[in-house]
């Protein structure tokens, strides 16, 4: 199997953003991965150029954990939020909240591991406060639609033959 | 802030309407009313859209003779798709680290059975 073809986005309800990605390995294996913060470290750097200085994770219902990540250019970007639910290996629930938000408010992130002959579904649910910010992050693009229509109009602009058919919407 | 910036720029093209505008307006100029004849809606709701698509920087408004113009700003709706893309292949990326990750740590478990967790 291509693990990496297994990753989706997509909207489900109102109010929600659904992640899922398969990975090889058991649940608890990814469920460390996830939460133990050296471990975490490792992998949630987001685009070339960044670090995670800061890692902590407090994993208790009612815990806090907050997370800092540095770019070279020393540019800095902050998030954190409190737990609300663990199942070791099974669910975790947290709230989500970016120290300079572009969606307005926090999210409820619900992460669920499904393990099944060796391999590990990750269903991470993101529930926004409203329809509203569901839908600002939606046409950021997460969607694939939405974000291969963004590539085309790109191309188009970046082109200097007058753009027809260019389709924004999903 | 970049983010503000993009922050607006998404919410002015959260909604259906102003989305059918702005793809009109990527094949060229248009009038107000050019704008609103697709839509059931009143001229003065297009209106509406227009301005918070201006707001957003996302189109500007232009005069030639007594007729208004609307036309795109490019260089926002290039940031977005930049943005937008970006998004996703950040997702893609850590989630590839993870696999690394989980190999790894498949490999050490193999080595050391009762690994403390």
């Amino acid at each position: 199997m291509n693990y990496s073809q297994t990753f989706k986005i997509e909207p489900a309800g109102e109010r929600e953003i659904v992640m899922t990605r398969v990975f090889n390995a058991s649940a608890d294996l990814v469920f460390d991965a996830l939460t133990d913060p050296k471990l975490v470290k490792r992998w949630l750097l987001g685009p070339p150029g960044w670090s995670m200085p800061v890692c902590e994770i407090d994993l208790k219902v009612g815990g806090k954990y907050r997370y800092v990540w540095r770019n070279e250019d020393g540019r800095e970007m902050a998030m954190g939020g409190t737990y609300r639910e663990i199942v070791r290996h099974d669910r975790i629930v947290n709230t989500e909240k970016f120290d300079e938000a572009w969606y307005p408010g926090e999210a409820l992130i619900t992460t669920t591991l499904v393990e099944k002959d060796g391999d590990t579904t990750l269903t991470q649910t993101m529930l926004m406060v409203s329809r509203q910010a569901r839908d600002e992050v939606l046409k950021s693009g997460m969607e694939t639609g939405v974000s291969v229509s963004y590539d085309r109009l790109d191309e188009v602009l970046k082109s200097s033959a007058p753009p027809n058919q260019i389709k924004i919407h999903s | 802030m970049v983010v503000d910036y993009l922050g607006a720029t998404f919410a002015a093209l959260s909604d259906p309407t102003r989305r059918s505008i702005v793809d009109r307006l990527t094949s060229g100029p248009a009038t107000v009313n050019e704008l609103a004849a697709p839509f059931s809606i009143s001229q003065q709701a297009v209106s509406k859209h227009l301005a918070y698509l201006e707001s957003a920087c996302l189109i500007e408004r232009r005069r030639a003779g007594r007729q208004n113009f609307c036309a795109l700003r490019p260089d926002a709706i290039r940031e977005v798709a930049k943005w937008a893309e970006g998004y996703r292949q950040v997702w893609e990326k850590n989630f590839h680290r993870l696999d690394v990750l989980l190999e790894e740590m498949k490999k050490q478990k193999q080595h050391k059975p009762k690994l403390k967790r």
